[in-house]
């Protein structure tokens, strides 16, 4: 874990008048949140391994607007927008790719109309396409044999249809994928989206992350994984609540994939 | 006076469908009280839905036991209303079984509809144990009181008393069961009536035949007032349904434009609006059904209650009071409640109501993940996701209306960028953390 990441901006690739291969739209939970920075890095450490040409915006970078959106605050969702689009196209950026499956799908179907066209990648798909290439090389180590669940983020899956890319992954890992009861086109949502995240829950007899972790428990893994920053939070406050963290764990397959690869 | 018979078929069978048409017409204009919307893309994907999901009920077998019982009354229904064809011909020319002359093919559909009237039958019994005596859970939420809930039942009592009054006709027909061409469950149930006089059994055949084709009549009368509407709605409803991917929420048009023009230095924001330029709506979001789009009407019109939306609601199932079949129900209700406005007063007059609070309270709508759980799950592609955005739109741009805690998240993204409130300029810190 000693080695230094690298994370070139895009202000430094302009300076010197090159284009990196693909943009990382880090995100506001992947830029602030701790538990969410830690699934940053861990991506940002196999794009440095499979030495891929990104860049990130930093601080030109602004919430893409998905949670206002969802809230009904059209405007400010549109001003985020345009202002990021502004930022990308500025840069001529063609292909993004993000962790965080609101980013992703914002970024890919609601910019467009609004002026933003690019190919837009989940991180799990960018990985599986990597894999593909034979520009990462992902094997089990000390996953092999685990059993652990997917969760699937609602933005990743039913929003854009991409319940494949993250189970390809885990099956790299040698993994025994138990699924939940709830899964793919009908998996629960831990409880965050449009703009739930920022708020508390309205009445009602049990909150959505904790009945959705039991759910994940019941397949009795010792891994719940997700692609999601917004399901990692919700779904380790479940696993808190029920007094299940010695034996599960919460991770992004971003995260597992570089620690198989012990980075 | 031998025509009378066929007189009075006539005049049933004029007022029956006469009724239904101007129902229809009602419904039809009450959809037309919603926004105009462009639905003329993607031609191709929407009429590969019309025969995957409407005709090919490609959705009810996700859940396989009650999608297997309705393809069979689904197929049932349709099939057997061909002999409705020949029922009508024979009502108002006087004829008996016009059809028979085609002989063993005539024994081969009366056959099919035979067989299929026993599904049916068995599979509405089914349907009401499963309701009534099972109680699965979707048919007893807080929803589902009151009329709703008759109405689930009345339809099955219907389709029961339809087919043993279809069977029953044919096995009390003495020259049909002689014939013993197509009688293959019918002359089981001829069994039971042996020993009849022929003059009773002739008495028996002519009631059924009437209160059949009545029954038929009533039916189709009652869809109007009922869920039951699906079974004509569901067509263009999965039509004009979503085909964008699901996550894909629409732009505001009018919001765009103002934006651009906020943004762009070059635009003098006190100038008169060009020639031509799409003026900005009155309002932004939807707080009565008229500000809904009229697809989002015909979805409140198709709705079956079927509760496989709030089923899979992550809100619902966690006692939260959301529940997206209600947000269609009360979009009905609340429509027709217009319609009946409309009808008294010729036009329609404030009555000091409206679908938001009145119907569909501001907890319920702040209660939703946009997981679209809802939207995949309903079998006739209903999207009650977007009526519940565009009310919290309504909410948060004509009200200021948002939960404190949301207005403080959108004055951080207005602010820093980020829901958080975190520096911009500390945005890219991770970097440097260990
Ligand atoms: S989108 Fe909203 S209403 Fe629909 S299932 Fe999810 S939480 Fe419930
Ligand atoms: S919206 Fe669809 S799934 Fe929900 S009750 Fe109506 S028909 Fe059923």
């Amino acid at each position: 874990m000693t080695e230094q990441i690298k994370v070139p901006t895009m202000a430094e690739y302009a300076a010197q008048g090159k284009q990196p291969e693909v943009l990382f739209f880090v995100g506001c939970a992947g830029s602030f949140d701790d538990r969410a920075k830690k699934i940053t890095k861990a991506f940002v450490k196999l794009l440095n391994k499979a030495n891929i040409d990104f860049a990130v915006l930093g601080t030109e970078e602004g919430c893409n607007g998905d949670p206002a959106k969802r809230a009904g605050n059209e405007f400010l969702f549109q001003m985020q927008a345009m202002t990021n689009i502004e930022v990308l196209n500025g840069y001529g950026i063609k292909r993004i790719v993000t962790t965080c499956p609101h980013c992703f799908n914002t970024l890919k179907n609601e910019y467009p109309e609004l002026g933003g066209n690019y190919e837009v990648m989940h991180h799990t798909q960018f990985l599986k396409s990597l894999l593909k290439e034979g520009r990462l090389k992902v094997e089990g180590g000390k996953f092999k044999g685990k059993k652990i669940t997917f969760h699937d983020p609602c933005y990743l899956g039913r929003a854009n249809n991409e319940y494949e890319a993250p189970r390809e992954l885990l099956e790299k890992l040698e993994m025994e994928l138990v699924e939940m009861k709830r899964n793919k086109k009908r998996g629960m949502c831990c409880g965050a989206g449009g703009a739930q995240m920022f708020k508390e829950p309205e009445a009602g007899d049990q909150d959505v992350n904790v009945l959705r972790t039991e759910q994940a428990l019941e397949t009795s893994s010792e891994i719940i994984a997700t692609g999601c920053p917004f399901c990692m939070v919700m779904m380790t406050d479940g696993v808190k609540a029920k007094n299940a963290e010695d034996n599960v764990q919460v991770m992004d397959v971003a995260e597992m994939i570089a620690s198989a690869e012990d980075l | 006076m031998q025509y009378i018979p066929n007189i009075l078929f006539i005049i049933a069978l004029v007022a029956g469908i006469g009724y239904f048409t101007l129902n229809i017409r009602k419904v039809i204009r009450n959809i037309k009280l919603g926004q105009k919307v462009d639905a003329s893309d993607h031609t191709s994907e929407r009429w590969a839905n019309v025969f995957r999901i409407a005709l090919g009920q490609s959705k009810m077998t996700v859940r396989p036991i009650s999608g297997f019982l309705h393809i069979i009354v689904y197929v049932g229904f349709i099939i057997i209303n061909i002999e409705v064809l020949e029922i009508i011909i024979d009502g108002i020319f006087g004829t008996h079984r016009i059809f028979s002359s085609l002989g063993s093919f005539y024994g081969f559909l009366i056959g099919s509809f035979e067989i299929l009237a026993l599904l049916v039958l068995v599979s509405v019994i089914v349907f009401w144990i499963r309701r009534n005596i099972i109680k699965i859970r979707r048919f007893w939420k807080s929803e589902m009181k009151g009329w709703p809930k008759s109405d689930g039942n009345i339809i099955l009592y219907f389709e029961m008393v339809l087919m043993i009054l279809f069977l029953v006709m044919n096995a009390t027909d003495v020259s049909f069961q002689e014939m013993n061409n197509g009688n293959v469950v019918s002359k089981y149930v001829a069994s039971m009536f042996s020993g009849t006089p022929e003059g009773t059994l002739h008495i028996i055949e002519r009631a059924a035949w009437w209160l059949h084709i009545l029954g038929i009549l009533a039916f189709l009368n009652y869809l109007y007032f009922s869920k039951h509407l699906h079974i004509m709605l569901a067509f263009p409803n999965v039509y004009f349904g979503k085909v964008v991917p699901k996550g894909k929420f629409k732009n505001l048009e009018s919001v765009t434009n103002e934006v651009k023009m906020m943004m762009d230095p070059n635009i003098d924001p006190f100038a008169a609006p060009a020639e031509g330029a799409t003026e900005a709506p009155s309002k932004f979001g939807a707080s009565d059904v008229m500000d809904l789009s009229r697809i989002q009407l015909l979805n409140a019109y198709t709705c079956t209650e079927c509760g496989r939306c709030t089923d899979e609601c992550p809100a619902n199932n966690t006692g939260k009071k959301l529940s997206p079949r209600k947000i269609m129900m009360d979009t009905r209700d609340r429509l027709e409640e217009v319609g009946k406005n409309i009808d008294k007063n010729g036009e329609f007059k404030d009555d000091g109501k409206q679908l938001l609070d009145d119907y569909i309270t501001r907890e319920e709508l702040w209660a939703c993940t946009t997981c679209n759980a809802c939207v995949e799950a309903c079998p006739v592609s209903i999207d009650p996701l977007s009526i519940i955005m565009e009310m919290r739109q309504y909410l948060v741009m004509e009200q200021s209306a948002a939960p404190a805690e949301l207005n403080v998240a959108m004055t951080n993204i207005e602010n820093n960028g980020a829901p958080w409130p975190y520096n911009q300029m500390d945005r890219l810190n991770w970097k440097d953390e260990k």
